[in-house]
């Protein structure tokens, strides 16, 4: 199983918001597909998946704010 | 950081996001660091992904019988408008090579939007938590971007002519009740955009100079 994390994503930034899944729960995924985009002030950024697999359960979903170090989704490797 | 410099004149939005999108493609594939664009629009409105169509005040047919294109886009912010009488510059970053630093790129471009105005003897502010520049209370410069593997697209407009804050009125321009205003309305003159994008490009080139390129 492999986590996806929010990285850091600059000095005093705490948190974005999940604006768009680019997969559904239970959806192959290739290693550095586009996995998720996320807002933050008036900036759109994506999360590259980690690894291929299943992407097998979402903790996030659109709407949502996560904070930095939170994990958004688990990936089961193939 | 050097950059290059495309001035697109005035250009279809679409074509302009394909031309981004093409030289993203150069900056990932590591030919060069970075972009940056310059152009103007024909009329148009683009929603980003923190807006609503609900932001746009006239039917969309209204828009339709205006000429004037709407497109859904994956910028960040939310409804705008673009026309022949702003300046556009779409900085393609690769941020992996400054800093991995969202916030920072934003009020870089707050800053560099700023100092430009100052060229004009105009002080342009900023005010936390309502990202873009203004003169007094009213917006003169709108930000939006979008960032894919810390590589930058979309950017900053800054309203130049008068002529064109008319069509302002068909939307509520970021999502808010406010008041747009450009240079030609401040300085009570004519500015030709031509004659001012060396000084924008300027003022990208003083605010990344020291900059370093760093090595990946």
């Amino acid at each position: 199983m492999t986590k996806v994390v929010l990285p850091e994503l600059g000095e005093r930034i705490e948190k974005a918001t999940v604006s768009y899944w680019y997969f559904k729960e239970g959806e192959k995924v290739n290693e550095k597909d586009d996995l998720v985009e996320l807002t933050t002030d008036k900036a759109t950024f994506n999360l590259p998946s980690p690894c291929s697999g299943m992407l097998s359960e979402i903790y996030f979903h659109e709407g949502d704010t996560v904070n930095i170090g939170e994990v958004l989704a688990v990936i089961e490797e193939s | 950081m050097d950059f290059r410099v495309f001035n697109l004149g005035l250009v279809d939005f679409k074509k302009a996001l394909q031309f981004q999108k093409e030289t993203f493609q150069e900056i990932k594939n590591n030919y060069f660091n970075g972009a940056l664009i310059l152009c103007r629009h024909y009329p148009v409105i683009t929603v980003g992904r923190g807006g609503k169509i609900e932001n746009i005040k006239v039917p969309l047919f209204e828009l339709k019988n205006r000429g004037i294109h709407l497109y859904e886009i994956e910028r960040g912010g939310d409804v705008t408008y673009h026309g022949p009488g702003q300046l556009i510059a779409y900085p393609v970053f690769n941020l992996n090579y400054l800093k991995k630093d969202i916030h920072l790129f934003l009020r870089q471009l707050e800053g560099l939007a700023i100092d430009f105005l100052s060229d004009f003897g105009i002080k342009g502010l900023r005010y936390k938590g309502l990202t873009g520049v203004w003169i007094d209370k009213k917006k003169v410069a709108s930000i939006g971007i979008a960032i894919r593997n810390w590589i930058t697209f979309y950017g900053i407009s800054i309203n130049i002519k008068k002529d064109d804050l008319d069509n302002f009125s068909l939307i509520k321009p970021c999502g808010m009740d406010i008041e747009m205003t450009s240079l030609e309305s401040v300085l009570n003159r004519g500015v030709e955009i031509d004659n001012i994008k060396n000084n924008l490009i300027d003022k990208f080139r003083e605010s990344y100079k020291d900059e370093k390129t760093h090595n990946l």
